[in-house]
Parts: structure tokens; sequence; C-alpha cells
């Protein structure tokens, strides 16, 4: 997948949602290339024995940036790359090895300069939302691109 | 305050690309990247959260051992709250304000601060305390390129799934 490069603010609609499936079947592979590469070697999130006997946890769990992350997928393959303005989110439930994250995004408002405000909830395979946050896109308006950063 | 460098390198966006199963060529493909408006490879929105790599003060950067390392940074008091027992740190809230699009090549200086802090009474955890670390990066300029908005939460008691 790609951003989405011709996305315009005049696309969306107030109330308008998109979402898919940003992780299915998570990995513990998938967890520890997230640790090397974010550099958060907390044990909780790779030693299996660190989180059930120390931390008394049924396995270890993935990093919320993880989640987030998976969760900003979502946003870049909707409204494209470098638009974003703003991204939060807040930790909600912990992801598990084996869990499919289904992230969905919904429009909260548009305003006539093309800034565009998404509500965020990424959920599990048992409908539990694990993140929830919101995001802030600046959109172009017309056929002439506006700048982007972000 | 606690400052030191972010260097933005391909290889460490590819890696983060990588790890979060990303299929979008903007983070690695120079050629497909410079037919974009963009003009150019950039990093996801979440990337700047690797610059824990680079930050000499950070808690939970695994056996890596750093000589002379500098002050704890604010981020670090709350960590080390919950040393040896990393059950109890959890990460509560995570924004970012995004100013320009993180690019290879940018060598950015990380500075952290505390924001607010506060507490609650948990369901399970027992009390809650809440302590915000707020990051700025920016570029050589001086002009601010990212601002990174953290929430641990230390609890009384490990909490599980």
């Amino acid at each position: 997948m790609q951003g989405n490069p011709k996305l315009r603010a005049a696309d969306l609609a107030v109330g308008a949602s998109r979402e898919q499936v940003v992780v299915e079947n998570l990995s513990r592979t998938q967890i520890v290339m997230y640790a090397g590469a974010s550099g958060d070697f907390n044990p909780i999130h790779h030693d299996e024995l660190f989180a059930t006997k120390s931390a008394g946890v049924p396995s270890v769990f993935a990093h919320g940036m993880l989640t987030m992350g998976l969760t900003g997928t979502l946003l870049t393959d909707w409204l494209g790359d470098g638009v974003l303005r703003a991204f939060g989110v807040r930790f909600v439930r912990q992801v598990w090895p084996g869990d499919t994250l289904t992230a969905k995004g919904t429009v909260r408002s548009i305003a006539p300069d093309g800034r565009v405000e998404i509500e965020l909830v990424t959920t599990n395979q048992h409908g539990e939302p694990v993140v929830a946050g919101d995001a802030v896109a600046q959109l172009p308006v017309s056929s002439v691109g506006t700048s982007s950063a972000g | 305050m606690a400052d030191h460098e972010f260097p933005v390198e391909r290889t460490g966006i590819l890696n983060f690309a990588a790890a979060l199963g990303e299929t979008n060529r903007i983070y690695w493909d120079e050629e497909y990247a410079k037919a974009t408006p963009l003009g150019g490879v950039i990093a996801p929105p979440t990337f700047a959260v690797s610059s824990a790599l680079w930050n000499p003060s950070y808690a939970l950067r695994g056996i890596r051992r750093i000589p002379d390392r500098p002050e704890p940074s604010p981020d670090e008091g709350a960590q080390k709250g919950a040393r040896g027992d990393s059950s109890r740190l959890l990460h509560g809230e995570q924004r970012f304000e995004y100013h320009q699009p993180l690019r290879p090549g940018m060598r950015l200086a990380a500075s952290t601060r505390a924001g607010r802090s506060w507490k609650k009474e948990g369901k399970r955890g027992g009390t809650l305390r809440f302590s915000e670390s707020v990051t700025e990066f920016r570029d050589e300029r001086g002009s601010l390129v990212l601002t990174a908005t953290g929430v641990s939460i230390i609890t009384e008691k490990a909490v599980g799934g």
C-alpha cells in the first residue's frame, strides 16, 4: 500500500470512516523487531520468562507504541504521506501475540482550509479497543497541492 | 533538561517501517519517493520514538552501557521508580505534533522536559502516578520539526493483562 497522494479535503465528509486490518495474528518476531527498531527493550515485551514468572502476566505483550505505529498506517494509507499535523492516542488495553488489530478512523471535522480532524480507535479480534485517539491532517483543497509537512 | 542528538538515517527508517509491516515505499524507495510531492524518503509518523536509541538517559535500553552518561532525564525519573519491576511502568498516552517530515540526513536535537504530573486512584493497580514528558526535536537551524508528548503511569502494584 502507498499513501494516497490524491486525497483532497473535498473527498471527505464529516462522519465518513475507513477501517483496515493493520496486523493479523501478531507474531513475537514482529514485537522483537519493534523492540530493536524503537530501542525499547523493556523485557516484558520480549522475555517470556520475565513476563510470566516475574511480572505475572500471561505472556509477553506488544509495545503500546507498536500499536500506535500500526494505527498510523491506517492514517497514511488513507490520508496520504506527509499530511499529518498531529496524532495522539491513549493506550487502553494490552495487545498480545496472536492478536489481529483493526484500525478505524472517522472524520470529525473538515475546515475550509483543508484541516481535517480524525477520531481513531483500534480494536482487537474481540472487538475490544486497544488504543483510542485522534489525528489532524492538512489536506489540499484544490487541484494545486498545498505544501506538505509532517 | 536532557538533550541529545537524533540523526535520522535511512537504515533506521527501514528497520522501523519493517517492524510495522509497512508496504509503503515512501519509507525506503528513493526513486519512488523522488517522484512524489514530498521529493524523497520520509519517516513513518511514530518514528521519533526511536530517538530513544540515541538518548543516554533512556532507562529501557537493554544491555547497552554508556560511560560518563549525563544526569538522568525527567523521563528516567519516572522509569527509575519502576526499575527492576518494569511491570509497574505503563505507557498511558502518546502525542505527536508535526511541523516538518523527518527525512534521512536530518541531524535533529532532542530536548526533553518534564510536563504535568498528577495522581489517580486505579481499580487494579492502587494509586496511579501520571507524569508527562515533552520532547522537542529541532533541526540544525533551530526550527521545530516535531514535538512528542508521552504520559507514563507508575502503578503501586503490577498490572497485567
